[in-house]
């Protein structure tokens, strides 16, 4: 057990080096720093002066190492657009993006769960046949498509729910939170279904299908002949077990909540993480892209972590040697 | 001996008497969803013969056609546009016609870029095993685990770095699909792998090897046939996600630029007009990306059934 966490543990600081020197290089070598800093009329004797006082002239393990070690305390470097710390953009944006995420992946299980076991109970009723459709649908249209269509419908059409912003936001220390007003709230509203859309059609179909799976095994077919209440058999035995997926899967998922919440922030103008990455990506603030992969890849590498160790934890089946769950 | 010699059926005939393409006519879902594709990519490729008009070409362009609505006549000039123009006069039937030869163009390239990343990876990691499968598995489970879509951003946001801005716009097009190419390479690594695990211990690989046949030709010859079929299948889902990676990327205004408008980028050129009543400027485009990909979707769904139909 202890071999394997130490493996593990390795294997995911391995990874997380990886793209450390990615994003080092993408920082060192995709544009001149020097450049960036200085005016155009700044003399060369200066430049030289600056590039060797930014340590630009040292050894490139030396510098990859000072690059992680700097990031490791949070300093990512000063973007280029807004002449501010990496880290102070992020540390004001971050709650935003979290909370969008939150909400997404709640109404995504929520929804997802709950229609995914109506699919499977009312298997070739009409209703199933919709939701079948429907999901397929959620898969084929682009994330961009749903957000707009939902402001048309109700932000323009029907004048309901906010189409941009946050809404008022309360500030509790470094974090800003939509919960506590009515119009963070709503604001939260559209963004919400439109990330989480597609995470709530991939639950669906995988507790459809493992529900479909469980309810064919010998326990519930016992549980019918003891004679236990359907409601009973259904939700009691079934559905929990569909469940151990499911959340495994939703987990590993996060990342792409992330990934996709730079579609959704930039349709809904929403003040988050991924709106400053696009901003970066296209003003080639190349501070601010590299220390997102950083971020992404911590995230990554925690959550695929957490989720191993988990899975020993919970189920005793899977038996570990050597690092290899056999 | 009078009767003509009996002829060996053609390849035509053969792959319609075989099982998928009895499974193919039993499929209406996927005769029509084959006509759709078929006819998208015909229109795209006589985009240049069938459209009215170049969009790409300014001096077709006439600024007082500008905001005509779908079958509307043009109050100023006078011509009629089956489904409308934009506010630069551009006929969106070109338009979406030449969108679409981009969007496909892209699509369809960089679904081979992946597959020829991905099945060599796959074949090399299976065949070789040992240090090299793993190491070319996990970065493959680190591409896997990043979303498709950040990686195309950051090859996106890296090229702007590196190529001056003076030739970005005609760099553009092989960049979208270098990026979309290299986000969507690990699936295929993943299955041909698998594949050449199994076959890699079957008798007939070691007696190619006993032949003296060099692991190259043994894994091009032997094992990479085997493996058609799921490549297929992921090919054709795929497709669909690089248009629809495409289109989002040039929504984004990180892909094809308003002068060479995809998809992608008409949508986002009609969402600023989405509020002030002209619909159709998105909505028509919109329409013929759902269409293709969902065109697109359900052909790989019944491929997937009709290869294997253990994995319904």
């Amino acid at each position: 057990m202890i071999a394997f966490l130490v493996r593990r543990v390795i294997q995911a600081v391995g990874v997380f080096l990886a793209v450390g020197i990615i994003a080092f290089s993408m920082f060192r070598f995709v544009g001149d720093p020097v450049n960036q800093i200085v005016s155009i009329d700044t003399p060369y004797e200066e430049r030289v002066k600056l590039r060797a006082s930014l340590g630009l002239d040292d050894p490139i393990p030396l510098q990859i190492a000072r690059y992680i070690g700097r990031a490791a305390t949070g300093d990512f470097g000063i973007s280029y657009q807004f002449r501010q710390p990496v880290s102070a953009l992020f540390a004001e944006r971050l709650p935003a993006t979290l909370e969008l995420a939150f909400c997404a992946s709640v109404f995504a299980m929520v929804f997802g769960i709950v229609l995914g076991v109506v699919a499977a109970l009312r298997r070739g009723t009409a209703l199933a046949g919709t939701l079948e459709t429907v999901s397929l649908l959620g898969i084929s249209l682009p994330t961009f498509l749903i957000g707009i269509l939902l402001i048309y419908v109700f932000s323009e059409t029907l004048r309901w729910l906010p189409s941009f912003g946050r809404g008022d936001v309360v500030r509790i220390g470094g974090w800003t939170t939509g919960f506590l007003t009515w119009s963070g709230l709503k604001a939260l509203v559209l963004p919400s279904i439109t990330l989480g859309l597609f995470q709530m059609t991939l639950v669906m179909r995988l507790v459809r299908a493992e529900m479909l799976e469980v309810l064919r095994t010998d326990y519930i077919r016992f549980a019918r002949a003891r004679g236990l209440k359907t409601r009973a058999i259904h939700f009691g035995h079934a559905l929990k077990n569909t469940l151990i997926p499911v959340i495994t899967i939703a987990g590993l998922q996060l990342g792409s909540v992330i990934a996709f919440s730079i579609i959704t922030e930039t349709v809904f103008q929403w003040p988050g993480m991924g709106f400053l990455f696009l901003q970066a990506v296209q003003n080639v603030d190349i501070p601010i892209m590299a220390a997102y992969l950083l971020l992404v890849a911590f995230i990554f590498v925690v959550i695929n972590l957490s989720v191993d160790l988990l899975y020993t934890a919970v189920d005793p089946r899977i038996t570990i040697s050597g690092g290899r769950a056999t | 001996m009078s009767a003509a010699p009996l002829r060996p059926p053609g390849r035509l005939a053969r792959a319609w008497d075989s099982d998928i393409g009895y499974a193919f006519r039993r499929s209406p879902v996927a005769m029509l969803s084959t006509l759709v594709v078929l006819l998208a990519v015909g229109a795209s490729v006589l985009a240049p013969w069938l459209a009215p008009q170049d969009p790409f070409d300014p001096t077709q362009l006439d600024l007082m056609d500008g905001m005509t609505p779908p079958l509307g006549t043009n109050e100023i000039t006078g011509r009629t546009f089956w489904l409308g123009t934009d506010p630069q006069g551009r006929d969106l039937v070109s338009a979406i016609l030449f969108g679409s030869r981009i969007s496909l163009l892209v699509g369809f390239a960089s679904v081979i870029l992946s597959m020829a990343i991905g099945i060599s990876a796959g074949l090399v990691a299976g065949y070789l095993g040992g240090r090299t499968d793993a190491l070319v598995m996990r970065i493959a489970d680190v591409q896997l685990s990043f979303p498709a879509i950040l990686v195309a951003l950051l090859v996106f946001g890296i090229f702007r770095g590196v190529v001056p801005p003076a030739r970005q716009e005609e760099a553009t097009l092989s960049v979208l699909i270098l990026a979309i190419g290299l986000s969507n390479w690990a699936q295929y690594a993943r299955t041909v792998r698998a594949t050449t695990l199994v076959e890699k211990g079957k008798v007939y690989v070691e007696a190619a090897r006993l032949i003296g046949l060099r692991p190259l030709a043994i894994m091009v010859k032997h094992v990479l046939p085997n493996v058609t079929g799921p490549v297929l299948v992921i090919a054709t889902i795929n497709l669909a996600l690089a248009i629809i990676e495409e289109a989002t990327l040039s929504f984004l205004g990180v892909g094809m630029p308003p002068t060479q408008p995809s998809l992608g980028t008409l949508i986002r050129v009609g969402q600023g007009y989405l509020f002030s009543g002209e619909l159709w400027i998105l909505a028509f485009p919109a329409l013929a990306l759902i269409v293709l990909s969902l065109a697109i979707n359900l052909l790989g769904d019944w491929l997937r059934d009709a290869l294997d139909p253990k994995l319904r």
